[in-house]
Parts: structure tokens; sequence; C-alpha cells
């Protein structure tokens, strides 16, 4: 009874749009949808380095390598100040990359996609990371402060990588007819895994219930990815691209665009580890993570012994 | 000696080393031990593109045939290239690549701080530039030899072999010729042999702070000022020449 109490105090200061801090009494279920929403989105910033990354060796140009590189070293940033942001919630980041290892954390699925020629380094950062900022523009007003707060330094940076993504494809789309080839495939590719990340329709969506009554999540799958179609579908026309739907039509009564179906069936394919890099990933993330323990070990044993000898001293 | 010539070949050496290690430690990206590490060798990796971005432009202005960054990148063959084989030796483990960035960001280090009082105005504030950027490459690799090699029994054990590997490749760094002399005596050019003892002794001073031996001398690494590479080198530019060779009329 008393937890009825500091539950309604929980729903009350959630309700006067007040954050919720780490110290501050929560309920399990809102702790435990955190840790899963959050570390799912840390994994998919650190699993999304391998798609870009699979590009930094080849790129074109001196310039298009840094941007790249550093691009990708913002994600490894991302990632890690969202893990930092989980451990606030009582959870190690050891434990945390058990997790992901052993399929019981997921990531996006957007990137079990492969990489396949150079447009894809625009193709992403266009349209993954754009669909990306959509999400977190809504999470920074999420209910969780250091989520939140998260989500406007991180935001910041992902516009600036849609950026950079959409003038990759605009160069490739007047360039050279193979780079034009080069750029409307990728579009083809990465379109529709691209219109997955906002997750299955609202009526099929099982997380969303006390997600937004706790305020986690403020806006639905299905308005979130109507946002992202109604401003790409416009870019891709100004720099002469189609995107890959023939039902694609502005929808003049409603303001927005009408779409086809997404191919569910591929979708949670993928969600459930049968995508094309699935795999792949994942032993790409466990190699380097099991290759680099003794470096782990080494630090965690040499910061040890300057301790003691601190001590002694 | 043609001075012009000379101040071209002078910057294709410091630029083809800044370019190859950069790649070496962009391959690493997404692979790092710890994600606070994976960052970090990017970072230097940055820096060593930024570095090779700024000489080799000023190179190619010196040489005043209108070849740009990207020319002098991806539009030399492997012969012309000026990078010293310890650059191009791969990443190995993480104790490997520690001990080659050491070696080299140590030389660095003392090559910028001499460089900084070039009499030529842009090589000075390239080196000016560089010199604060290299410091935490020195501080940085230092600091994990120290680590593991006072670390675990395995990590002592994998620091040693990895500077083990490294080390004979670290003279060539010190190699000087005609084109050396010549900028030199124009007090353009650094003289290595200046900073050979200091370089020495400083490594001295990381490996016994590490615990570990001095390794033995081995092959004494030489070759790259004229063209000839290690066999890695043929690899390392097919792949990052690829697309701008399969391409060649596209602009990126
Ligand atoms: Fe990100
Ligand atoms: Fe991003």
């Amino acid at each position: 009874m008393e937890d009825v109490e500091r539950l309604e105090a929980f729903q009350a200061k959630i309700d006067r749009e007040e954050k919720i801090e780490p110290k501050d009494w929560m309920p399990a279920e809102y702790r435990k949808h955190l840790i899963r929403q959050i570390s799912q989105h840390a994994h998919s910033e650190v699993i999304g380095m391998q798609p870009e990354g699979n590009w930094i060796t080849r790129a074109p140009s001196l310039r298009a390598k840094v941007v790249l590189l550093a691009k990708i070293q913002d994600e490894a940033g991302h990632g890690l100040y969202l893990y930092c942001a989980a451990e606030t919630l009582g959870i190690s980041r050891e434990e945390l990359l058990e997790q992901l290892h052993s399929g019981k954390a997921k990531y996006s699925s957007i990137f079990n996609y492969p990489t396949l020629n150079w447009a894809d380094m625009g193709a992403v950062g266009w349209l993954v990371d754009g669909a990306a900022i959509v999400n977190q523009v809504s999470l920074q007003r999420t209910s969780f402060g250091p989520y939140s707060r998260g989500m406007v330094r991180i935001c910041k940076e992902e516009s600036f990588h849609q950026r950079q993504g959409y003038e990759i494809m605009a160069t490739m789309a007047k360039g050279t007819p193979e780079q034009k080839r080069m750029a409307q495939e990728a579009l083809d590719r990465i379109w529709w895994p691209a219109l997955g990340m906002f997750g299955p329709h609202d009526k099929d969506s099982p997380n969303t219930g006390n997600a937004m009554k706790w305020k986690i999540k403020r806006e639905t799958n299905d308005e979130l990815r109507q946002k992202f179609i109604d401003k790409t579908v416009q870019q891709a026309e100004v720099i002469g691209l189609t995107v890959p739907d023939p039902d694609m039509k502005w929808n003049e009564d409603k303001g927005q665009y009408d779409h086809g179906e997404i191919d569910w069936e591929e979708f949670m394919n993928v969600v459930r580890g049968k995508g094309p890099c699935n795999a792949q990933r994942l032993e790409h993330h466990k190699k380097a993570h099991d290759e680099g323990r003794w470096v782990r070990d080494a630090a965690t044993a040499y910061a040890k012994k300057q301790q003691s000898k601190k001590q002694v001293a | 000696m043609n001075t012009k010539k000379a101040l071209f070949e002078y910057c294709i050496r410091i630029g083809d080393n800044s370019m190859i290690l950069g790649h070496r430690l962009s391959e690493l990206c997404s692979r790092g031990p710890i994600l606070e590490e994976d960052i970090a060798i990017t970072n230097i990796s940055l820096d060593l593109f930024g570095q090779c971005r700024n000489i080799l432009t000023y190179a190619g202005e010196v040489e005043g045939k209108g070849r740009n960054e990207d020319d002098l990148a991806y539009h030399r063959p492997e012969h012309e290239f000026r990078s010293v084989l310890l650059t191009e030796q791969p990443n190995g483990h993480f104790g490997t690549t520690m001990a080659r960035q050491m070696l080299f960001s140590v030389f660095h280090y003392y090559f910028y701080k001499e460089l900084s009082k070039s009499n030529d105005v842009h090589l000075a504030a390239f080196a000016a530039k560089s010199l604060k950027e290299t410091m935490y490459h020195m501080r940085h690799s230092s600091e994990w030899i120290i680590r593991l090699g006072d670390g675990t029994e395995e990590s002592h054990e994998k620091m040693q072999e990895g500077l083990n590997k490294m080390w004979s490749y670290r003279h060539e760094l010190f190699e000087k010729d005609a084109v050396d002399e010549h900028l030199i005596e124009l007090g353009i050019a650094v003289d290595t042999a200046k900073f050979k003892d200091a370089y020495e002794k400083q490594l001295e001073e990381i490996i016994s702070r590490a615990t570990l031996e001095i390794p033995e001398e081995g092959w004494r690494a030489t070759g790259g000022r004229i063209g000839h590479h290690s066999e890695y080198m043929g690899h390392i530019l097919a792949v990052f020449q690829s697309l701008a060779r399969a391409y060649p009329d596209a602009k990126w």
C-alpha cells in the first residue's frame, strides 16, 4: 500500500512533466522497460558502426574518409553515453554486453543489412540517421532524465550526420551514370528497412501501453513513421531519386503521404536473427570483445597495483 | 639539388607516414578492446589523416603541377610512396598496435618539435599544430605500454612480444639522404640525428617503467624512401585506392 502511494506520486510527477532521476523511486517495470530500451539504443549505435566501418578503408577521397571516420566515432560516443545512462539504472556494461551477445538484448534490425556501394554511406546517413532523429527528437521529452538529456545532445550530432549523408547522396545522384546507379540502388535497398526502424504498426505493438502512460515513449510508431516519410519523399525528389514504393502518393485530404505496406514477414525474420548480416554483426562484436579481454584485465590489474602502491606510500 | 624537388619529396615523406599509419589505425574502428579505446584510436587516426591532408596539399603546391591531396593519395603507384615500413606493419594484437604507435609517436614528437622551428613558414605552422596532437598520441601509447607491461602476466608477455616485433623498424625513421642534407642546410628540414639519443633514452624509460626488456635488434628496416616497401604495402593501396581508381571520372 506504501507502493500504491509511491506509484501515485510517481505518476503525478510524470504528469507534471517533471523528469525521473536515477535516485528517485520508480516501479520495477519502469526500470526494466528503460534498461531494455536504452540498452537496445546503445547497442544499435555500436553495432551500427560496422556497416559504415565497412567502407572506411575504401573511402574515395581523403575528405570523405575523415568525414566517415568522424561520423562513426560520433556513433561510438553515442553508444558510450547511452551505456552510461543505462548504468544509472543499476546494470553494468559487462552485463549489458552479455545480453547483447546472448541475443537477449536486441539492436536495430537496420544494421543487419549489408552496405554494398559507396552511396550506402549517403543512404545510411540520410535515411537511417534521418529515421533515428525523428525517434530521438520525440525522445528528448522522455520522462527519464539521463535518457532525455542524452537525446538532446545526440540529436544535434544526428542531424549533422543526416545532412552529410544527404550531401553524399546528392553528389552521387548528379554524378556519373555509374554514381547515379549506385545512389538509386542504395535507396532501393535501404528504404524499406529504414521504415521498419519505427517498429510494428501501433495495433501490433506490444510494448507501447505503459510506455505511453509513463511518457517513456511520446509518440506512436505509426505517427513517427509518417513524419519520416513526409519529410523524406520530397528530399528524394529534389535530387532526382525515386522512393521504391509504387503506392507512395500525396494525400491532399490528410495532408500526408499514403504508402505501401512494409513486408512484415521479412521484418520479423530479421528481428528473430534471420537477416543477411545478423550472424556477421554479432560475431564481429564478440570477436573484438573477446580479443580485448586481456587488455581490459591488464588495465584493471594495473589500476589495482597503483592503488595499493598509493596506500603503502 | 633542386630545392623545390627536395621540398616536395620531404613533404610526401611526412604525409605518407601519416597516411599509412592513419590507415592502419582506421582498420581498427569497431574493433577496439573497449568502446573508449575504439574512440581513442579513431581519434589518432583522424589526427594523422588531418596531418596527411595538410602536408600532401602543400606538397602539391610546392610541386606546382596541379596535383591535390587526392591525386597524391589515390593516384600514385606504390613505388612512389615514401612511408617507412613501421607504418605499414599489420595491427596484430593491441600490444603490437601500441608498440608501433609508441615508436612512431615519440619520434613524431621530437620531429615536430624541431620542425616547428623550420625556416619554411608552412612547415613550421604545420608542425606546431601537429605537435599538440602528437603529444597526446605519445602519452596515450606510452601509458598503454606501461599498463600492459605491468598489468597481468599474460599482458606482460603479449606486450613484450609486440615490442620485439616492432623494435627494429624504428631505425628507418632516422635515415638521412641528400634531400635531408640539402634542406637541413637551408634550415628547412630537421636533423633527426640531433635527437636520436633523446629518443632512445625515452624509449628505455618507458620500457623500464613497463617492467619490460629492451628487445634484441633484428633486421633494421629500410627501403621506404626509395619505394621498396613491405609486402603489406601493395595490399594497403589495393584497398585504399580501389574505389577512386575504379571510377577515375567521378567526383565524390
Ligand atoms: Fe548515433
Ligand atoms: Fe548518427
